[in-house]
């Protein structure tokens, strides 16, 4: 048996949860006062996951950088190495919002999409 | 002169939904003043996400929220523009703004719309002792360099106050290569939202620590290191308490203040709480036709409500351009903030002039759990609803109805207050 001490985000409450864990299994979750706390709960312990958000360098463009984000969540765990693949990567004006910056960032088989355009000049 | 119907003050979030409601709300000649080089304001440099829930049913970051309002101006053909610097309105409406195309000229406006958002309260306004060198700047400059300039303020990183900003930085910092040693926050509770307490902080063991504030800054050119202090009751720093940090970046996250000078020097009156101009029910301010929203109103917390309130503005100030000289029927109710309830936007209601229904934006003077919002007309409590938790940070709301008002000719005040039961 494991126990994992979370705070739930879904509101201004914060509720501070205690998740009973047997084999990787939610047995149960407690200190919630709503149903939210406990789907919130069940999800941060097993599968946590994030949208994550940065920036990349532009060439030729009206602006030195535009902004960027996992087209979905991708597991909490691969944050660090997603940035980091975000590091060396250059994209040439013209930009729009939406275009594949990169694909499949960290072998999440998520694409890293532009969240701004930038125009070419 | 030039002579335009709307002049809109500021290209941000409230700026870009005013002027799209107003074009939709039969307003042709409508000219919007941004002083950044794009359209967007603040929204451009928020590239997390989160944005939009309420308003397009998904959440998007700050430049894609942006984007959606922007193309709206775009497609409809909207005029704006940019680099251009409003240096002055009279109480007539004529708008004085320079740029480098056209130099400094004058607009004749027939109804202004004040959007001009909102400053970071900033070190000078703290009173923190210590030596002023550099590597200490808001959160926001620091997050405008790190996301749209490119540039890295420093590596080794203290931040003071827990605002949303700050928290957002902590992580962004983190993200980029820093290490974020701490953040102070000088109240025993956070002001940011508990979701970015938890994925900014929690989520890279960065520490909070409530009740602490910085006490002094060491460093003659660059800053060398801050010492941080716990606080008492009364916000004054326990002797014995210093724990001295070294960083080369102090990041302050201590408030947000709407941007006013325009306004008051054109006699705009001010709410001294909320630091943004008095308006009725049409967000309009004490001088005829000229109507306020977004940051430059009351600081909200969700854009989303920044996008709702600007949508209310540009239509009111449509309906002002259209029926210029229409005639009041006397009734104006007060708005009655108490126990408390900090402020109330708008500040007056005259209930001829109303849409069928009204919202009340309001915020809190503190963390209050299992509390009733109660809403009277004079002494009578019409409106009795219980909250688990009311938090400062939280923009709170009720909504008046127009039929409801009505039933009542010679009502004076509606109270709104907190009571514990």
């Amino acid at each position: 048996m494991e126990t994992k001490e979370l705070i739930c985000i879904n509101c201004p409450m914060g509720c501070p949860l205690t998740v009973t864990l047997e084999n990787g299994v939610v047995t149960s979750v407690t200190g919630n006062t709503c149903k939210r706390g406990e789907i919130y709960a069940k999800k941060e312990v097993t599968s946590p996951t994030r949208i994550v958000t940065s920036t990349v360098k532009v060439e030729q463009g009206n602006t030195p950088m535009i902004s960027v984000k996992t087209k979905e969540d991708i597991p909490k765990g691969k944050i660090f190495e997603c940035v980091e693949a975000l590091k060396d990567v250059v994209v040439k004006a013209p930009i729009h919002i939406g275009d594949v910056v990169l694909e499949n960032v960290a072998d999440t088989g998520v694409d890293i999409v532009a969240t701004k355009e930038a125009k070419r000049i | 002169m030039k002579q335009y119907d709307i002049v809109i003050i500021g290209g941000g979030p409230a700026g870009l939904a005013a002027a799209v409601s107003a074009r939709d709300n039969g307003i042709e000649r409508i000219l919007i003043l941004e002083r950044d080089k794009e359209l967007g304001g603040i929204l451009n440099q928020c590239i997390h996400n989160g944005f939009g829930l309420h308003t397009f049913k998904e959440e998007l970051t700050g430049p894609e929220y942006a984007d959606r309002f922007a193309q709206q101006v775009y497609e409809r053909n909207i005029e704006y523009k940019l680099n251009t610097m409003v240096m002055d309105i009279s109480k007539e409406k004529v708008v004085t703004a320079m740029n480098k195309e056209d130099g400094l000229f004058e607009i004749q406006a027939k109804a202004v719309i004040l959007a001009m958002g909102c400053r970071e309260r900033s070190r000078g306004a703290l009173n923190i002792p210590g030596y002023r060198p550099a590597g200490i700047y808001s959160a926001g400059t620091a997050q405008r360099l790190v996301n749209m300039e490119g540039f890295m303020p420093g590596r080794e990183v203290v931040i003071l106050g827990s605002g949303d900003i700050g928290l957002i930085m902590a992580r962004r910092m983190t993200l980029e290569g820093a290490k974020v040693k701490v953040v102070a926050e000088l109240m025993p509770y956070s002001g940011g939202l508990k979701r970015n307490i938890v994925q900014c902080l929690n989520d890279y063991d960065i520490p909070l620590k409530l009740s602490h504030t910085v006490v002094d800054i060491k460093g003659k050119e660059r800053l060398e290191s801050v010492t941080i202090a716990e606080v008492d009751g009364k916000g004054k720093p326990i002797p014995g308490t210093e724990e001295e940090y070294t960083c080369d970046t102090l990041l302050l996250s201590v408030g947000l203040i709407p941007e006013n000078e325009l306004s008051s020097s054109m006699g705009v009156q001010m709410n001294r709480i909320t630091s943004g101009p008095v308006v009725n029910e049409s967000l309009e301010t004490n001088i005829d036709g000229v109507f306020a929203c977004g940051n430059v109103l009351h600081v909200h917390d969700l854009v989303d409500f920044v996008s709702e309130e600007a949508k209310a503005a540009g239509k009111n100030a449509a309906r002002y351009v259209q029926d210029m000289g229409l005639e009041d029927d006397g009734q104006t109710i007060m708005l009655n903030p108490e126990n408390g309830v900090r402020y109330t936007v708008p500040s007056t209601v005259r209930p001829a002039h109303m849409e069928d229904t009204m919202t009340v934006r309001f915020r809190v003077g503190n963390v209050y759990k299992n509390h009733y919002i109660s809403v009277y007309y004079d002494d009578e409590r019409m409106m009795h609803r219980k909250r688990q938790i009311l938090a400062p940070g939280e923009m709170e709301q009720v909504i008046l109805k127009k039929e409801d008002l009505l039933k009542h000719p010679g009502m004076k005040t509606i109270t709104i207050k907190l009571e514990e039961e």
